[in-house]
């Protein structure tokens, strides 16, 4: 085969991959905007599904809660991220392999198989069902994307200034707010922001671990097209996929996947 | 300023000793050369003073304060490392202040010492610059005002000329050696390069494998080194061994060196001279010519005697006669025969 039809054939791969990815969200996206509710055709434009969204107290309620959960699991994921990876990255704990492989098992072990852990795991102590266990549970599975994407910029970070800091007469939380953090300062906000989106868009986990009737945005979706699908999901799931999105490429601004910038 | 002192310092890492019962003292005040090849220990050693190295066991005193248990932001060092290690995310006056903001001096009183310390290194107009818009030296000149703004009662320079080029470093050498003068800081510093260390040094101690092998003023370790690694890693000597008699060294070829008493002798490269007769001094040894090197003013002549590589050094000129290769003679006055030990 010669150079150029390996490139059309590549070429060819690669727009099947992007349409198959992002047809149906494109699909979706435009019926969020047409005004019948069968999806027929021809498209009339409308904004009524939208319009019906801030009428729908239900849907308002859920979104309400997954952005407030997002952003505690946020603060709290990125600043125990971040603890944990300055604590690898400047300490020869005991164990410290063992201790960073055993912090994957979140991204590797299928959500359904924690989610239930979890579930069984939280009642056997006494957490239960609600908020703060769906909480735990995002933290808990927010963490490990956070410390990559923190531990990918301190490989980047001279352990020397640190030392400098330190000989200068700085304490430990004084090296570490003034000379540590900035450096690290484009991965923290990116792994604060995968974080977020981790929280945003989990569904197995809260599903497990929230109490009916006081659900996340995703559950919520999730059980409204049990009960039958309205354009109203279109246009809620419109606009999760563009918040997502525009989150997804900031981290990859700030962290430029773990390069130096 | 503050006279520091270490004391059977030891130190291993796995099962290597980095630091082997090492006890020196460094004058208040002083410049002192810290001398070795790589792996010597003489990196460990300004490491357990600055605190950064927990040493096994031993002793380090600053001023008369043993400062095992003082931490390394509480022993009022100053530090220039061999990176510079200056903050990234600053300004130059922002890296020299960093030390008095941690220590809560006032804004004006800070503001001050800045420009006094950026005078002293002359980098004056630098203050606003970022730090990777300087040069290699003026990295250099920001990392001594840095750790000299503080007033620390040592100030420990760990291979601080080893990033700049040739030129540059003896331009450095000089500078250092006006700012140590200036505050008169007692200083240590770590070197691999020995020209450094005789430059700069009022003392200089020499290390090899973790013990300290000499240490003294420059010149009389120079002049009198003791023993073959002194002699060859403090600039270059020609070895020289036989067996010892009562009249001098009786050498395998038959000639003797009188007056010498040891076993080895060493001879500087600078001391020795070439002829083609025969000299009438005392000393002299039959050798062959190898090589004539020039390189500018000085040139360089390989000799062998006896399967052993001999070296002199000199002015070209005094050179000219001799042929490129070819038996010659040795010799040089007594008084430059340097006895060794061991």
């Amino acid at each position: 085969m010669t150079n150029r039809t390996l490139a059309l054939l590549g070429r060819g791969y690669l727009g099947l991959i992007l349409f198959f990815l992002y047809a149906p969200i494109l699909v979706m996206a435009a019926m969020s905007f047409n005004a019948s509710a069968f999806y027929q055709l021809p498209f009339s434009f409308s904004t009524e599904w939208y319009a019906k969204l801030w009428s729908n107290r239900e849907i308002l309620s859920a979104a309400g809660r997954s952005v407030w959960i997002a952003c505690v699991v946020t603060v709290l994921a990125t600043a125990a991220g971040t603890a944990a990876s300055i604590a690898l990255f400047r300490y020869d704990v005991p164990g410290k392999r063992v201790l960073q492989v055993l912090l994957f098992p979140p991204i590797a072990i299928p959500w359904l198989i924690t989610g239930t852990a979890m579930l069984i795991f939280f009642f056997g102590i006494g957490i239960g069902r609600g908020t703060p266990a769906v909480i735990i549970g995002h933290v808990a599975l927010a963490l490990p994307y956070v410390i990559v994407v923190v531990t990918a910029r301190l490989a980047t970070f001279d352990a020397t200034l640190e030392e400098a800091a330190r000989s200068l007469g700085a304490g430990a939380w004084t090296v570490t707010m003034r000379v540590t953090v900035p450096w690290i300062l484009p991965g923290i906000v990116a792994g604060g922001l995968f974080a977020f989106a981790v929280s945003f868009d989990q569904f197995v986990v809260s599903y497990f671990l929230s109490e009916p009737g006081d659900t996340t945005l995703p559950v919520l979706i999730y059980t409204s097209i049990r009960k039958g699908f309205t354009p109203e999901i279109n246009a809620i799931s419109t606009i999760i996929i563009a918040v997502s999105m525009g989150i997804m490429v900031l981290a990859a601004r700030y962290s430029n996947f773990g390069g130096e910038r | 300023m503050a006279q520091v002192r270490v004391e059977g310092l030891t130190k291993t890492y796995g099962g290597a000793r980095a630091l082997d019962a090492v006890s020196l003292s460094f004058p208040d005040g002083g410049f002192f050369g810290l001398l070795g090849p790589s792996g010597s220990g003489k990196t460990t050693l300004l490491r357990a003073i600055a605190g950064f190295v927990v040493p096994d066991a031993g002793r380090v005193f600053i001023g008369d304060a043993p400062v095992e248990n003082v931490p390394v932001e509480a022993r009022e060092i100053g530090m220039v490392f061999q990176n510079y290690a200056l903050f990234p995310n600053m300004t130059v006056a922002q890296n020299v202040a960093f030390g008095l903001e941690v220590r809560k001096v006032a804004a004006a009183e800070r503001a001050r010492r800045v420009a006094e310390a950026l005078e002293l290194v002359q980098l004056g107009p630098f203050g606003a610059r970022k730090t990777n818009e300087l040069s290699g030296g003026q990295r250099q000149r920001v990392a001594m005002a840095r750790a000299i703004v503080t007033r620390p009662r040592v100030l420990l320079l760990d291979e601080p000329l080893s990033a700049l080029d040739k030129a540059l470093r003896v331009d450095m050498q000089i500078e250092l050696k006006r700012i140590q003068r200036e505050v008169g800081i007692t200083t240590i510093f770590v070197t691999h390069d020995q020209e450094e260390a005789l430059t700069l040094s009022d003392r200089i101690g020499i290390l090899k494998d973790g013990r300290l092998v000499r240490h003294g003023p420059p010149r009389e370790v120079y002049d009198d080194p003791r023993d073959a690694f002194t002699a060859r890693f403090l600039g270059e000597a020609n070895l020289i061994s036989g067996v010892p008699e009562a009249g001098g060294l009786r050498l395998p070829d038959g000639g003797l060196i009188a007056g010498a008493r040891t076993a080895t002798v060493a001879v500087r490269p600078e001391n020795l001279r070439i002829s083609l007769c025969e000299p009438q001094g005392p000393v002299r040894l039959r050798a062959r010519l190898r090589q004539r090197i020039f390189a500018g003013a000085m040139g360089t002549c390989v000799l062998d005697w006896r399967g052993e590589a001999l070296k002199a050094v000199g002015r070209d000129r005094d050179f000219a006669d001799l042929p490129g290769e070819g038996e010659v003679w040795l010799t040089w006055d007594a008084d430059d025969t340097i006895a060794l030990e061991g």
